[in-house]
């Protein structure tokens, strides 16, 4: 179609950064590895080429001080974007983004606020092991003030990047470099209130609702066409915005399926998953539910590094597959089992 | 540097315990000695006019202050109130040098700033009431003020935190183009925070027109500099990040607002942050009303000497001399405040508390 373009993943972010600051002067970006883009694969390439070191500041080793020098510059009236190549290292910055930019506009009574983006990218795999794997999205999306995003296709890594931006709120984007190389059709830009972002339904299904975020999202979809060719159709939901969590949709697909996966690449205990279960536990009523909700995470253990450990570690969309198909054939005595002999935690 | 020639600097309470030994330099001399600086202060050559108003701001920050330790131990206030009686001077000193537009940023201890940039007191004390007519509109108390018409862009509790966001404050005066200075207030325990050094090594390798205003009471909530760290001076940081550092009696009102010039001239210019270092002592505890106990630390024996030091009258007395005041318009200013404070009081505690519609409603954008 004329104006639309094939992107990944990787270059859709690319792509929102340029279109942020052409058309907006208040826009930069800091952090670490900026003017040598490795650090961030090729969603920032040559951005300091064309907007200069002024505006795309590539920093000390400070994760502290950077970022909450972001939240001043946008107390000031600017909208500045923290790049930080790995969760890990993210939180360094902590205060910045929990006690500080979050909680600005609520303490002091509307007068002021906070409007910065912070990008955490979750950066995994590979034997990287258990300082340099971790997302935390959970962790995030328990705070008052901070809006959490998670983009899981190249449109969305592109149009909410640009929403969290333009937002009135502090806003933390969490991208997955397991997601860089996934391409799609995208339209030109529109841009987007992130106030009225929230779950999606990506596929339409009547059997179960797989529900998920970033790159388990992704995994839902994958795994729904694998159960589409065994003729389980799958109703998949991507959570998009994980704070404030909007449940409508998620309530609406599973009154209607009866049966929900909740698939998180994060840990399960005070987790998206649990809370995704909870939320819509509270909201149908008990006779809806054909059969457990079930959540597959991250088993409670930080990442390995000998790969033979991490193969098992992470779910993958296989596990997905063999979920759902457990739960579409019970019997009476079987857990569901992960890839890995298992049981996946069942929770009602 | 002076050296410090007696220990009186150090009550016996506060002293290491020969059980624990800790490495302490004492660097600051005469500024931490609280047995020296008690005259008059050196005002020739001076501004008339400016002391003048410096004198009436400072009493103003005593009175407010002192009206709510009154409510505080009357339990009228319940939010914590870390109060800066004795440290007036620096607030004041820091406070002629701002000009509008420049972004100041406050920490735990902040009544004094807010009063010196020009505050209303009657907001304050509505906001350390809980009420919606406070600076804050309520929601912040004691330790959240702001202030943006006055240029206080925000106080927060978490030691050291409010340093890296006016460095940012500084980096948007870069970016903005147009002279604006950022300032941070903060203690001698903040410089033991690991930001504290982030922020000024960030700040300098990117000539931010940023002022680093450390008041340095000597004590954390509790512990004395000497088992802190291996030397009293803050200002020894300056050296290993690149900028120039000064120390000065804190509780001289014309040093501090001299020392200020300097640093906000050089920021102005271009020319990048500056660390100014003001020793002082605070009267009252870490934090409430009290001053016989601190957290578990008595300081009697110092404070009674360190209130010789009072920057209040050591200006009042020097104006005398000077024959720049005489004591019936002493008298006067003095009443003129009281009436005012006590005015603002009296408002304050008849405002309205916030709608219960704030809760929710301001904690994202509308």
């Amino acid at each position: 179609m004329p104006g639309h373009e094939r992107l990944s993943y990787g270059l859709a972010i690319l792509s929102a950064f340029q279109y942020l600051m052409r058309r907006y002067p208040n826009v930069f970006a800091i952090g670490q590895g900026l003017w040598s883009p490795w650090y961030v694969g090729n969603t920032m390439a040559d951005l300091d080429k064309e907007f200069g070191s002024r505006r795309v500041i590539d920093t000390p080793v400070s994760e502290f001080a950077c970022t909450s020098a972001a939240v001043g510059a946008a107390i000031c009236g600017y909208r500045p974007i923290v790049i930080h190549p790995r969760i890990d290292f993210m939180l360094y910055a902590v205060d910045s983004i929990v006690n500080q930019a979050a909680k600005w506009r609520h303490m002091f009574g509307g007068r002021s606020s906070a409007p910065v983006t912070v990008r955490g990218i979750i950066n995994r795999g590979g034997e990287q092991g258990a300082q340099h794997s971790q997302s935390l999205h959970s962790w995030f999306a328990h705070i008052p003030g901070l809006r959490v995003v998670m983009p899981a296709t190249p449109g969305d890594a592109r149009d909410l990047l640009i929403a969290s931006v333009l937002c009135d709120d502090p806003v933390l984007y969490v991208d997955d470099r397991w997601l860089y190389d996934e391409t799609a059709e995208l339209a030109p830009i529109v841009e987007t209130d992130l106030r009225s972002e929230g779950p999606m339904v990506r596929r339409v299904g009547r059997d179960a609702t797989l529900v998920g975020a970033g790159y388990s999202a992704y995994l839902c979809e994958r795994a729904a066409e694998q159960l589409a060719a065994d003729g389980i159709e799958c109703e998949v939901v991507d959570l998009r915005v994980i704070n404030p969590l909007q449940t409508e949709v998620l309530v609406e697909s599973v009154q209607r399926t009866g049966r929900l996966v909740v698939v998180d690449g994060d840990w399960s205990s005070c987790g998206l998953a649990g809370e995704t279960i909870a939320s819509v536990a509270e909201s149908v009523d008990p006779e809806v539910w054909r059969a457990k909700p079930v959540r597959l995470t991250l088993p409670d253990a930080p990442a390995p590094t000998s790969s033979a450990l991490e193969q098992s570690y992470y779910p993958r969309a296989s596990d997905v597959y063999s979920v759902v198909h457990s739960l579409l054939k019970p019997s009476p005595h079987e857990t569901p089992l992960r890839r890995d002999g298992r049981p996946v935690r069942v929770t009602r | 540097m002076m050296t410090l020639t007696t220990s009186a600097a150090l009550s016996v309470n506060s002293m290491p315990k020969p059980d624990q030994p800790r490495e302490h330099r004492h660097t600051l001399g005469l500024l931490a000695d609280p047995d020296a600086l008690h005259d008059p202060l050196d005002i020739r050559g001076s501004d008339p006019l400016w002391l003048s108003t410096a004198l009436r701001g400072m009493w103003l920050i005593r009175r407010v202050e002192e009206s709510i330790a009154d409510m505080v131990a009357a339990k009228q206030v319940q939010c914590p109130c870390h109060l800066a009686i004795g440290q007036e001077a620096v607030a004041v000193g820091v406070a002629r040098s701002v000009e509008p537009g420049d972004r100041i940023f406050g920490a735990h201890r902040s009544h004094a700033h807010f009063l010196s940039l020009g505050g209303n007191p009657f907001e304050l004390f509505a906001e350390v009431l809980g009420r919606e007519q406070g600076c804050s509109r309520g929601m912040g108390g004691s330790m959240h003020l702001t202030d943006p018409y006055h240029g206080l862009l925000g106080t927060v509790p978490l030691v050291a935190a409010t340093i890296p966001i006016a460095v940012g404050a500084g980096l948007a005066a870069q970016m903005d183009g147009n002279s604006r200075v950022a300032v941070s207030f903060f203690g001698d325990g903040a410089a033991e925070e690991g930001v504290f050094h982030e922020s000024m090594n960030f700040a300098a390798s990117m000539r931010l027109p940023v002022v680093f205003v450390c008041e340095n009471n000597l004590f954390s909530s509790h512990l004395h500099i000497s088992l802190r760290q291996p030397s009293d001076c803050i200002a020894r940081y300056a050296l290993a990040h690149g900028m120039p550092g000064s120390t000065v009696d804190g509780n001289d009102v014309w040093a501090v607002a001299q020392a200020a010039s300097q640093a906000f001239m050089r920021a102005r210019r271009g020319d990048g942050p500056s660390l100014l270092e003001a020793v002082t002592y605070r009267w009252r505890g870490h934090v409430g009303h009290r001053e016989d106990i601190d957290v578990g630390v008595q300081r009697k024996g110092d404070l009674a000497r360190w209130k010789k030091r009072d920057p209040i009258d050591r200006l009042a007395c020097a104006m005398v001399q000077q024959g720049w005041l005489d004591a019936e318009q002493l008298n006067q200013v003095n009443r003129e405040v009281d009436a005012e404070v006590n005015d603002a009081r009296l408002r304050a505690t008849q405002a309205a508390f916030p709608p219960a519609s704030s809760l929710l409603g301001l904690v994202y954008s509308s």
